[in-house]
């Protein structure tokens, strides 16, 4: 029955996007109404085929649902490279403007791409790898199965599909311009669906746990989940100006959508890339070093200072700017206090391998995880600083800020990511352990220095062209243009350059490392069929 | 009173109140008598049932029958 209900939809869906596709009054509206016609299309055979089929039904509340965790860890990797091509492809374009091809002008110029690499290394990489991760550690901390059976599937391509609608429109000019919540309407309601699906499917494991209480790495993963619905919902209420374009008009206006735009950007930065992550550092940090979190009491703390504190933080990005004193005094006092509970939860990271700080000579993947929480600590404290107002008059506009965030994102999310991929990839497999370690380690020093290069030159190019801009000579006047900084920007954004090369190459290794420990490493035998305490 | 000025007393004074004592409450019931032993237990969720679920009951699960 269920089925006929499905067909119908889906067939609606296809009339509306071949009419969509015809009366479309832009050019991303339309090739995303032929993609969504074809897709829906596809999905409408497949579900015929299978209707009136007899039904299968297989008990498996027995074991997890691990299949979706292994989509979601080779989307994961996919998405990896294709954000840090991206990425290491602008930055060279910084540097030599004439990567801007001409017969590509209008689609491949940096205006286009840095969305599309932002949002792939966000979005894609870190959306499929916290979509991966907490499905896998709220089954195995809650002892139960993903609630929902297929919905999770819905859940990882869903999210695929977004992803490709948000990178094509990019490309196409499909964007509201509102940083890192770049795609428009249509966009952002399938998304909306999507992460209620979402929801769902987590809340209603942790419901229909076995363990009495909730671990805390599922207190991130749900505020994750909770905070970006709620940021995503306030920051995207736009009006349509027709149902067959892709213009929307946001109904937040001047400096109230500015505010709203940061506290929105802001928390992307809180809730997605640590609040979300930090539930990765919570399970796999303790899995590796094989010994329970430093303080239980700690994380707690950890959580709820996080939380409260990390909210208020946004008119940090928004100092003398038409926002009044108070409000980014606020975000700025705020940013300063939220610095405790950032190294408090570094410290707890760290201090889980005290007893175990052996294990950083042998094991290539703990010193991924622990590098990582390093990065953490390091870009909280730049953070918090560079809010600060007088800092800040220095800081903002330049590439210091770029520096900042690329030693958050890379060597914070992108390292606890990678080791969070070596754990998983011979556990979903089955496999006794990874391809090659000697490949990690390269891996490690690779992405290590690539970010170390990366960070080094963003600072002495920001702070250099901060002092530039703000160099007046004798009678008051400015002494230099903005032509003479982006000149004297060239050899660091070559050194940048080649950091993002570093960085990928480690990537590619690891792909290469993870494919080989899938193909060829040994299975693993003793505990496949048998329940075995984890050690 | 205008409805920005209301809400922004109000946020200054009762809400500020309440959420910084909600936030003192948890870090006091973190240190509660007993709370050791039982986040000891917690912290170790990680290390139980890597392979499998727990097994089903009929009844809803107590926290011994949790374990295995």
């Amino acid at each position: 029955m269920s089925n006929y209900i499905k067909l119908i939809v889906l067939g609606l869906v296809v009339l509306f996007a071949a009419i969509g596709s015809n009366y479309a009054r832009d050019l991303a509206y339309q090739v995303h109404a032929i993609l969504v016609m074809i897709i829906a299309a596809g999905l409408f055979i497949w579900t015929l085929r299978n209707t009136d089929e007899p039904d299968i039904l297989v008990d498996r509340s027995a074991e997890y649902m691990d299949g979706v965790i292994r989509y979601g860890v080779i989307a994961t990797a996919f998405w990896g490279v294709v954000g840090f091509l991206a990425g290491t492809f602008i930055a060279f374009q910084l540097a030599f403007p004439s990567l801007n091809f001409e017969w590509a002008q209008g689609y491949m110029n940096f205006g286009r791409l840095r969305p599309l690499h932002t949002s792939a290394v966000i979005f894609a990489f870190g959306g499929n790898a916290l979509i991966a991760t907490s499905f896998y550690v709220v089954q195995r901390t809650s002892a139960a199965r993903l609630w929902g059976g297929n919905l999770a599937w819905f859940v990882f391509w869903g999210y695929q599909l977004f992803i490709v609608l948000a990178a094509t429109g990019y490309l196409l000019g499909g964007t509201q311009s509102k940083e890192y919540a770049e795609p428009e309407w249509y966009v952002d309601l399938w998304l909306t669906v999507v992460w209620v699906a979402y929801l769902a499917v987590y809340l209603g494991t942790i419901i229909k746990r076995k363990e009495p209480h909730i671990y805390v790495a599922n207190w991130f993963y749900l505020a994750f989940i909770v905070t970006v619905a709620m940021l995503h919902l306030v920051n995207n209420m736009t009006i349509p100006v027709s149902i067959w374009g892709s213009k929307s008009v946001i109904v937040w206006s001047g400096v109230q959508d500015a505010m709203i735009q940061w506290w929105y950007g802001h928390n992307a930065v809180g809730f997605f890339l640590t609040a979300g992550f930090l539930g990765m550092m919570y399970y796999f940090i303790p899995k590796q070093a094989e010994r329970p979190v430093f303080s239980y009491k700690l994380s707690i703390i950890h959580f709820w200072a996080l939380i409260f504190l990390y909210i208020w933080a946004g008119p940090h990005h928004l100092h003398y700017t038409a926002l009044p004193d108070w409000a980014s005094t606020l975000g700025m006092v705020f940013s300063v206090i939220l610095w405790m509970p950032s190294w408090g939860g570094m410290i707890n990271g760290l201090m889980t391998l005290s007893g175990a700080w052996d294990k950083l000579r042998t094991d290539p993947v703990i010193r991924m995880m622990v590098i990582s929480v390093g990065f953490y600590g390091m870009s909280t404290f730049e953070g918090p600083m560079m809010s600060i107002r007088a800092v800040n008059s220095l800081s903002h506009y330049t590439d210091w800020t770029i520096g900042h965030v690329h030693s958050g994102a890379l060597g914070w999310n992108g390292m606890i990511t990678f080791g969070a991929l070596y754990y998983l990839v011979p556990v979903l497999w089955k496999r006794d352990r990874l391809y090659s370690l000697q490949m990690v380690s390269w891996h490690f020093w690779l992405a290590t220095i690539g970010i170390v290069l990366y960070a080094a030159s963003m600072w002495v190019t920001g702070i250099m062209e901060g002092l530039m801009w703000r160099e007046v000579d004798a009678n008051g006047f400015l002494v230099n243009s903005f032509a003479d900084t982006v000149a004297a920007k060239f050899p660091m954004y070559v050194v940048r350059g080649l950091g993002g090369v570093m960085f990928l190459a480690g990537s590619l290794i690891m792909c290469y490392n993870l494919w080989m420990t899938v193909r060829k490493a040994p299975a693993k035998e003793a505990s496949l069929t048998v329940a075995v305490p984890a050690e | 009173m205008e409805e920005y000025t209301l809400l922004r007393q109000f946020a200054d004074s009762w809400m500020l109140l309440l959420l910084f004592t909600f936030f003192l409450g948890i870090v006091i019931w973190v240190f509660r008598p007993g709370a050791s032993k039982e986040y000891k237990d917690t912290a170790n969720i990680p290390f139980r049932h890597v392979d499998a679920p727990a097994p089903q009951q009929d009844k809803p699960a107590t926290s011994k029958e949790a374990r295995q």
